[in-house]
Parts: C-alpha cells; structure tokens; sequence
C-alpha cells in the first residue's frame, strides 16, 4: 500500500451492517420457495423509478440523483422462483413469522432487546434494485452487546428484510436484474462505530457471522452473507463501502478508505487555501467541442468509436442510449489546475473521483470516462494546447473532457462542478462499490432518513413477551463461551471457527452430552473428519442426529470401533435411517472373534524376518493384515502387542 | 374521546391514550424514551391507525425506522422537541402556454397523484396543477392544465349521485372549450364509470378519459405518473372523442391503451395491465411521442359538434349473477324490494336454471325489466339455442347480446331514468348507444393467452410483459 497513517491519530471510526440471509421455506412477503436461484428466464418487463415524498413531507437527496440518471429497468423473471409480487404486480402477503422467529432468534443471540411491535417499513432504493423502488425493513432488535477482544462492540440495532435482486449488466441507461433472490429474507446487524482499526473491521465482521451461524438458522454460502463497511476519519463524513463479499477484504479497503478522506480533506483545505469556500465561489464553464475536436488522434474521442461502443452493448442499444447526438463537451475549470491529479485513494487521483460520478450519474461509462489536462495522453498534447486556447484557460486552469450523447455530456459537465462542490465541503455522504484488490469506486449518494416511510400494505406485527421467552429457550450456547470451552479442551481455533460456523458445533456437544464422547475426539470428528469426508463427496450432511448418537455410543461401549470410524461413517452416509446399532452386531463390531489371537498368529508367519532392522516394516506389515481383519473388533493396542510378541519370540527362537 | 384532526394523540385510544397523557407527550413529540429493558429510543411519536390495539406507541426512530413500544415497558419519556409533519408535495406555478391545448383533469378519488395518511395508512390525492407539475413535470410540455376536484371517494365509494354530477361537470368543462377531459379514478370501479359516461355524455366533441393507477403514488415503482402522462396527452391530442379508459397496455413502462368505456373491465386485482377490452379489441396505443390507432371505427374529435348530457336514471337495478341451485325467492325478494331492472349475468349462452322460471315470470308480470348477459364475459347471449334459453325467452327475459354485465347495468339505470314502459326499455338496452352491443366479434377480440404453452412462453419472452 502506498500510503501508510497511524489510524488513532486520523480518528477511524467504522461501524459495520452485517447482511445474512435466514434459512426460511419460503421468501418473506410471498410463498415463493426461498433459495431456488436460476441463471435463465422465461419473462421479462421494463420499469423506471420516480422519486416520491417521504413520510415526513420531503424528496431524498439519493432519490433525486438517481432520478437524474433515467435509467431504464429491466427484470429477467423466472417461473420457478418469482411470483407477480416480485414484479410489484401484487401487494405483500403476511409477512413470513418463520422469519420473524429466526430475526428474533438472532436478535437474542447478539444480546438485543427484542422490540414489542414490529412495524414494516419501506426503505426507497431508485437503483431498480426492487421492483417496487423500495425494500421492505423492519426493526426487531435494538441496544445489543458482543464480547470484543477486551471490550464490547455495541449492536445499535437488527432488522429484517427483504433481499433485492442480482445485478446482471448496468450500461448507459440501462440496467438489467435478476429477481430469483429478491424477496429472501434477511437480517441486518447494526454495530455501532466502535471499530478503530482495518484488522479490528475484519476480526468483528467473523465475530458477527459466528454469532449469527451458531443457531443453524441461517443460510451459508456464496452471497449469503454480505456487508455494509461504514467508514469516516475525523473531520471527514461517514462513507458506506456497500456489499463487501469477504471479511478478509475488509482490512484493504477500510485503509483504503481512510487514507481518501485524508486526502480528499487536504484537498478542501487546499480549496479553502485558493478561495473556494463555497459552491457559489466556482467557475465552471463547458462548451460543445466535437466539431473542433472531428479529427482528433484519441480513439475514444471518435464518434465511431462510440457507436460501435453503444451497439456493443448488445439486442438493446436502444435502451442503453442517451437522448441527443454524439457530442464532446469540455469543462473549463478555472482556477483549479492541480486538484484532478490530486491523491484520493491509494493509486487513484481527484479525477477519479468525477469519473465516478460521470460514470453513475451521467451513465458516460466508456473508458476512460474522461480525459483531463493532468493526464493527458502522451502524444496529444497538441490537442490539448488547442482546446485551452478554445476554452480561453489560463495557466491556472484545469480542462476536462467528456463525450457520448449530448443530454449526457451536460449531465456530466453539471455533475463534475458538483463533485468540486462537495470538495470544497470536504468529504461526501456516498455508498461505494468495493473491489478486491481493496480499491472502491462511486456507487450513489448515502441516502438519508428521509427515504424512509410506514409500509402501508403490512400490519405491524405484536411481539409478545411469551414468544420471546419461547424462542430463548432452546437457543445455542454463545459462541464466545463456546470457543473457551473448546478452547480448553485442546482443540484449535480454526477448527472451533468451522465447528461454529458450519454447524458442526451442535453435534459436538451433543453427542458429548449424551454419548458420553470425549470433546476432544468429538470436536476433531466433525471439525476435520466429517469435513474431509464431506469434501470427498460423503453425504455426511444426511445422517440425523440419532445416527451420530449411536456412533458415539457405539464409540463409548466398545472403544475397538474408533478404528472403524470410517466404515462406520460411510455406511451411516448411505443408510441415514438404519440402525446402526443392529447393524454392527450382526457384523460383531466390539466383540472380538474367539481366534482372534490365532487369525493374527497365521498372518504373522513362521519366519521372522532377518534381522533387527528389518522388524518394523515387518511388524508393521503385518498390523496392515491383521486391522483389515479386525478392525472394529478388537482394540489396535491389543493386535499390535500381540505382533510384537510373536516377532519378538521369533526372533530369540532364530536367534538361539 | 372525540378524534379529530386536532387531537393531539391522534389514533390512539384506550390504555395507550391513558399512559400518554400520563407521561405528558402527545403525537409529533420528539422524545428520549427509556423503556424497562434500558434500550433508548429516540424518535417522533407518530399518529396510531385506529385499528390497530391500544398497547403500544409508535416512534419514528432518527434512522427514518418506526417501532412498537409497548406501554407497560415505557419506563420514562423526555420530550426534547415537536415535529409536526407537514404534507406537501412541492408545489409549482403550472406553466402556461398558448400553443397547447387546455385540459381539464377532474378529480373523484382514487390515487393517481397522492400522499400518505398515517392514521389509516391511506393516501391523500395531491391534485392541484402546481402539486401535479411538482410530482409530474412532463405534464406541463403537453397542455395548460386546470383541475377541479368533485369528490374525494375510492371508487367502491361511487354511485348514482357522483355519476349525475361528474357528467355534468364534463358537459360543463367541454361547453366552457376545454379541448379535453381527463377523470382521475380509482381503478375498482372505472368501468362502471366509464360505462355510465358513456351514456349520460354522449356526441363529445373531445376525448373524456378516466385514467387511475394500480400501484399507489406514493411509492417510486408507481404507474401513476406515466398513466397520467399518457391521459393527459390522449385528452390534449388523440383523435378518439369518446368516453375511454386509458391505462397500462403490458406491466412494463411502455405504452398504455384506450378502451371504449362500454367495453371494458378490470380484469386482475393487482396488475397493473388490469383493463382490457372485452369482445373487441382496444381504440389505439399510446405510446410515448405517437398515438397508433388500432382501429377506424370511433368518433372523431369535432370542435364543433355539440355534447349531450343527459344523466336522467333510476338506481332500483341489480345484477344477479346465477350460480347452480340459485332459488326462485331471490328473484322475488328483489321485486319485493322494489327493484325496477335485473341484469342477469347467466350461464353459457344465458341460462339459468329452471326452478326460477316462475320467480321470473312473476317479476316480469310485475313489470320489473329483466334482461340477459352472460358471465362468460367473452360472447354473446344466444338464447334460441337451447330449450333453456328458448324458455327463458318465451318468459321474457331479453339477451343482450355481448353487452358486459357491469354496463348493462349501468345502461338499465340510465334508461329506466328515461322510461318505465316494457318496450321502450327493451328496444334501448337493445340499440346500442356505442358498441355496448357488437354486431361481429373479431377473432382477435377474444384472446387470453394460455401461459405454459410452448408458443406463449416463445411470444413471453420477446415481448414486454
């Protein structure tokens, strides 16, 4: 990384909103099965988003950015997993109380205290994300609290929700989305901004999926689980870098994120420094250049170039287009020379940051997005010269230039003079698309409380204290307590992760409790064994709960059986509702043959072998022979004293 | 405990009223409340629904949530502030311009532009020019729009005395040179509306269009705005000078279609593509920037042609839709009560079952009109096919070809408001007024697709839905 800053002495602060979907049947508002994701569709349709008053009397700012974007919507549907509520062609059901109970049960594993009515509200995306332009949300839980490395980490809240769709494509105008995943049900863990530093990010975001995988109830997979990493530095604002995949992204880009507003704070003192204090005080001048600029050397810049780059797009150009003929447009910045090569992120300069917003707002989204006076291609410079003397620039001036459809071009002139704006004030309020390589890129402006308001198709839900109670009853050990007791008992941390996140945790301590299994052995078992196994194609996940009892009671009465653990395993796999305890007597598990000691004698031999030094390989050999034989039946201390008595006798017979 | 809009605990009632006045906040507070479990919230008291129990009050939390806090877990409340909200859709100057047409939009109810109530959760219609150009400013590039608005009812809320006094207004509006008309309706009932108009304003001179939405305003997904772009650009521009619905043509953002007010019906609860045209097909597409006429045969907008309204009727009419093991004491509780027109909406061709034939008789002696269509919706009562329908005949009880039920108990209304005398009541209903009744049904007029059908799905995905 090629900055480096102490994080206490910027003022990091990160807080964290942790996505986990529920292990439902069915989807939240509708009876659609939950989890059926498909890659085709068989249906289709075409929407568009208008901003709309919120409850308390006002238009969100998001709302009328994304307003400003004119997207045309596209949602590929698919018999098999959407129904005509996904497609806002049918008002909500009663929403899914399967799903109530596992956020209920959530919210009392992350300490929260549980509210009495759960009212639905409509949170408004204009993305196209929902159909509906808003995400059905509801508070469950508030005022939460999760042992964190010596402290607390507070959970300002948890709600439920409804998944939005997958994103299938997104140029120009147009947006395409897959509703298979919209509708799922979801929680949202809030934590306060009580993180200091990108390792701290990553270690709470693994705290909070243990916590949430210990009861079983929640999806895992790829998309699962997903979050929100809400960033700021002191005097900066808070920057949500939205849809982190991996913890293990976490420490980059929330580093990468800190050293920005660093730097984008330095750039507004610089602003300050040169008399910008206010919008008002920017001169930002544009003008239609493409005629000036016909024949010029860049290939982006060729009309040609960008219609075949418009009709690349595919069957649906028409759609992708802006309104208005091909134009190129330069903006004039007075006074700003020196602010588009200025440090943003790590590697990324100021005009990265237009190029966001020309790219999202101005849907202007073929590369470079923008050309600019601080890097100019090599070998053009001519064409620059003779655009500032158009522009009438003086040295002091900074240029940039944008092409694509006329309507776009001077939405990206008006959107670039409001990105220096925002400059001047130091850090926008933004939601940011990550990226692995922990670089982030502009995705929309945060949006506020305003975009909130009641959903009026859903009843408020009555949480009674009766049915908080029953739900707290059987909940899991926490996995803090958990990880200590396992902990103690010998067994690693990454196999206790594994155990807690996968399930696996469960069985351990059932099987201790009631078979009597060692812990040890038991967390070994399902933590690497079953693991294996699992990985090997063994349909491990199909043996019920009874089964692994028998095993491990099998385990406790007659210890020989250990050795056979993986027949055993393996024949459980393929006959998840035998018994198995009838099935190991009939093959005489545990009790050792009358002749055992014979059968090993025989494979033993008459001759040993020629010398001491060839005794270990040919004891070993022949405990080779004789487990096949016996395993399960007679204990393998037992068969190889024996071997060894035989060799040993053997030997002094030869020898003498 | 008399709620009105004053009241400073709007909605709520009972046990939460009575702790609310005990802790000292009303609605609109800005409070702190600790509840027993030590969880702060800190938020707007809100309005409650007054349906909803009297346990819990709701907060608007900062974060733009609200929560149910129940009153026995209150454990104090601080009020810090008050919040009323104020209601308003940013309000414009609609601008004028002389080169546009003038239309007139009348308001009845419904949805089409609109805000949010807490107290019932319903929406408000915003509905001045300046409220409709800040919610949809396309309008102004159109017409010079002026509003008025008649009533504030949903559209079950409907009924004989609106329908007199909307035709009126209409006649009105067209008389004073508005050189289109467009109703704002709720979508339930703006077939029977449309139907009804189509009566009792007859030879317009100037398209009247009745336009709603099926997803509500207040939400972004909304179809309120572009149904009422393409209204309004019917009313200002199309040719087609008759009484007509215009909405959605498929779900997707596309196109809308016309449907002739006697022809038409909601036909899903939901979708937004609900209307279609029944036995025929629609008048022309709306699209965008054009008007694609599906057909030749409508009346054409006439500056010089003089409306007619004439909203005389009577409400004593009914629809009896027959089921199997319908009883004859239906029928003559209907003329006990003094009902005037019955519309039966029959079975098949227009049957029903025998054990009403004397019931039947017996009104029609009584000099009750009773008239046959059928609940197929698609096709025509064809009564002298069967002996049934034969009997039924011989009764007297008229068929009406493929006049949809809804409009011909719009039609027995107007027309008994005209004339109590058996035949001249029949030779009405008979002689449609604009295409109630259709000589020929075209092919293409009855289509529901089949879905799951190879070449359905095929046709499915290359077209919007």
């Amino acid at each position: 990384m090629s900055h480096t800053i102490d994080y206490a002495e910027v003022g990091l602060k990160v807080g964290l909103e942790v996505h986990q979907q529920l292990l439902t049947d069915k989807k939240m508002f509708c009876q659609c099965p939950a989890g059926l994701y498909t890659d085709k569709h068989d249906g289709s349709i075409l929407r568009h988003m208008r901003p709309t008053l919120s409850e308390l009397g006002e238009y969100d700012g998001t709302a009328l950015m994304e307003f400003k974007t004119r997207k045309n919507i596209i949602y590929l549907l698919h018999t098999s997993n959407v129904c005509t509520y996904e497609m806002d062609d049918t008002p909500p059901f009663l929403v899914n109380p399967q799903a109530i109970d596992i956020a209920i049960e959530q919210c009392l594993m992350l300490g929260c205290d549980i509210v009495d009515e759960v009212h639905i509200a409509r949170k408004q995306y204009l993305d196209g994300s929902i159909p509906t332009g808003f995400q059905r949300t509801a508070i469950v839980g508030v005022n939460g609290r999760l042992p964190f490395r010596d402290r607390e980490l507070g959970i300002t809240q948890v709600s439920v929700e409804e998944d939005s769709c997958r994103e299938v494509s997104d140029r120009g105008h147009l947006i395409v989305w897959r509703t298979d995943r919209l509708g799922m049900p979801l929680i949202e863990t809030v934590t306060d901004p009580d993180l200091r530093t990108p390792e701290e990010v990553e270690e709470a975001i693994l705290l909070i999926g243990r916590v949430c995988r210990s009861t079983g109830h929640v999806r895992v997979g790829l998309g699962a689980s997903r979050q929100d990493v809400n960033v700021s530095v002191r005097g900066g604002r808070r920057v949500e870098i939205k849809g982190v995949p991996k913890a293990g992204w976490a420490p980059a880009l929330v580093h990468g994120e800190a050293v920005r507003q660093v730097n984008l704070l330095a750039l507004r003192d610089e602003l300050h420094r040169r008399g910008f204090r206010q919008t008002s005080d920017l001169a930002i001048e544009h003008r239609d250049v493409t005629k000036s600029l016909a024949g010029s050397f860049l290939e982006a810049l060729s009309q040609t170039s960008w219609e075949r780059y418009v009709d690349d797009g595919g069957r649906r150009s028409e759609l992708e287009r802006g309104a208005g003929s091909f134009c190129i447009r330069a903006i004039r910045l007075i006074g700003l020379a020196g602010t588009l090569g200025w440090p943003a992120q790590p590697d990324r300069a100021f005009a990265d940051e237009l190029r966001g917003r020309v790219r999202v707002i101005a849907t202007l989204d073929q590369a470079p997005i923008l050309l600019h006076s601080e890097d100019w291609p090599v070998g053009t410079e001519g064409e620059l010269e003779s655009l500032r003397e158009e522009l009438g620039c003086a040295a002091g001036d900074g240029v940039v230039v944008v092409w694509g459809a006329e309507e776009d071009t001077l939405t990206a002139a008006e959107e670039i003079r409001l990105r220096y704006a925002d400059a001047i004030d130091g850090i926008p309020h933004e939601t940011r698309q990550p990226f692995e390589d922990g670089s982030t890129d502009f995705e929309r402006i945060l949006p506020g409380p305003d975009r909130m308001y009641p959903d009026t198709d859903s009843p408020p839900q009555r949480i009674t204290r009766e049915r908080v109670d029953a739900l707290r009853a059987p909940l899991p050990e926490p996995p803090w307590s958990r990880e200590e007791r396992y902990s103690s008992a010998g067994v690693p941390t990454p196999v206790i992760h594994y155990l807690i996140r996968r399930g696996g945790a469960r069985l351990v301590d059932l099987v201790v409790e009631e078979c009597a299994a060692d812990l040890r052995r038991a967390c070994f078992f399902f933590g690497e064994r079953a693991k294996g196994l699992r990985r090997e194609g063994v349909p491990v996940d199909t043996v019920p709960d009874a089964g692994w009892c028998d095993l491990f009671q099998l385990f406790s009465r007659y210890p020989a059986t250990w050795h056979a653990w993986r027949d055993l395993v393996d024949w459980l796999a393929a006959n998840p509702t035998a018994d198995l305890q009838t099935e190991t007597e009939v093959a005489g598990f545990g009790h050792p043959p009358e002749d055992w000691q014979d059968t090993v004698a025989d494979l033993a031999g008459d001759t040993a072998p020629i010398g001491d030094d060839k005794r270990l390989g040919h004891q070993r050999y022949v405990m080779g022979l004789a487990m096949d034989e016996l395993r399960g039946r007679v204990p393998a201390s037992d068969v190889e004293a024996l071997i060894l008595d035989l060799v040993t006798a053997q030997l002094e017979s030869k020898a003498r | 405990m008399a709620e009105t809009d004053q009241d400073k605990l709007r909605g709520y009632r009972g046990r939460a009223r009575a702790r609310l006045e005990e802790l000292g906040v009303k609605v609109w507070s800005d409070v702190r409340l600790v509840n027993s479990a030590g969880s702060v919230f800190e938020g707007v008291i809100l309005p409650r629904s007054g349906t909803f129990d009297d346990l819990h009050i709701v907060l608007k939390l900062k974060n733009g949530y609200n929560v149910g806090i129940h009153i026995d877990r209150v454990d104090s409340v601080e009020e810090v502030g008050y919040k009323e909200a104020v209601y308003k859709i940013p309000e414009k100057e609609f601008p004028s311009r002389p080169d546009l047409p003038k239309v007139t939009l009348l308001g009845t109810g419904g949805t089409i532009a609109s805000r949010l109530d807490y107290r019932t959760g319903a929406v408000i219609p915003a509905f001045t020019p300046g409220e409709l150009y800040g919610a949809v400013p396309e309008l102004a590039d159109i017409c010079n729009l002026t509003t008025k608005k008649i009533f504030g009812v949903f559209s079950e809320n409907m009924g004989w005395p609106e329908y007199e006094i909307l035709a009126e207004n209409i006649g009105r509006e067209i008389n004073a040179g508005a050189d289109g008309i467009v109703v704002g309706h709720g979508t339930d009932t703006m077939g029977h509306t449309a139907a009804v108009l189509s009566f009792m304003v007859q030879n317009s001179p100037v398209p009247i269009v009745l336009v709603g939405s099926q997803r509500s305003s207040d939400r972004p997904s909304s179809d309120a705005a572009l149904n009422l772009i393409h209204a309004v650009r019917t009313a200002a521009w199309a040719d087609t000078a008759e009484v007509q619905i215009c909405m959605f043509g498929p779900t997707s953002d596309s196109y809308a279609l016309l449907h002739r007010g006697t022809r038409c019906r909601k036909m899903h609860s939901s979708y937004r593509s609900t209307f279609r045209t029944v036995g025929d097909i629609p008048l022309c597409i709306v699209e965008d920037d054009d008007f694609k006429y599906l057909t030749n045969d409508y009346l054409r907008r006439d500056p010089e042609r003089e409306v007619m309204v004439d909203t005389a009727h009577d409400d004593r009419v009914t629809i009896l839709y027959y089921y199997p093991g319908m009883k004859p004491d239906l029928v003559d509780a209907l003329v006990e009560k003094g009902y005037r027109g019955i519309v039966i909406a029959g079975t098949g061709l227009g049957h029903v079952n025998s054990p009403l034939y004397p019931a039947l008789e017996r009104a029609i002696s009584n000099g009750v009109h009773i008239v046959m269509t059928v609940q197929t919706l698609w096709g025509f009562a064809q009564m002298y096919v069967y002996d049934t329908g034969r009997d039924l005949l011989d009764i007297g009880v008229v068929p009406l070809d493929n006049m949809l039920p809804e409009t011909a108990l719009m039609k027995l209304g107007w027309v008994l408001g005209h004339t109590d005398d058996h035949s001249e009541v029949l030779a009405m209903m008979r002689k449609p007024i604009n295409r109630e009744i259709t000589e020929r049904e075209p092919h293409n007029g009855y289509l529901i697709l089949q879905g799951g059908l190879p070449e359905t799905d095929e046709f499915i995905s290359s077209h919007w839905k």
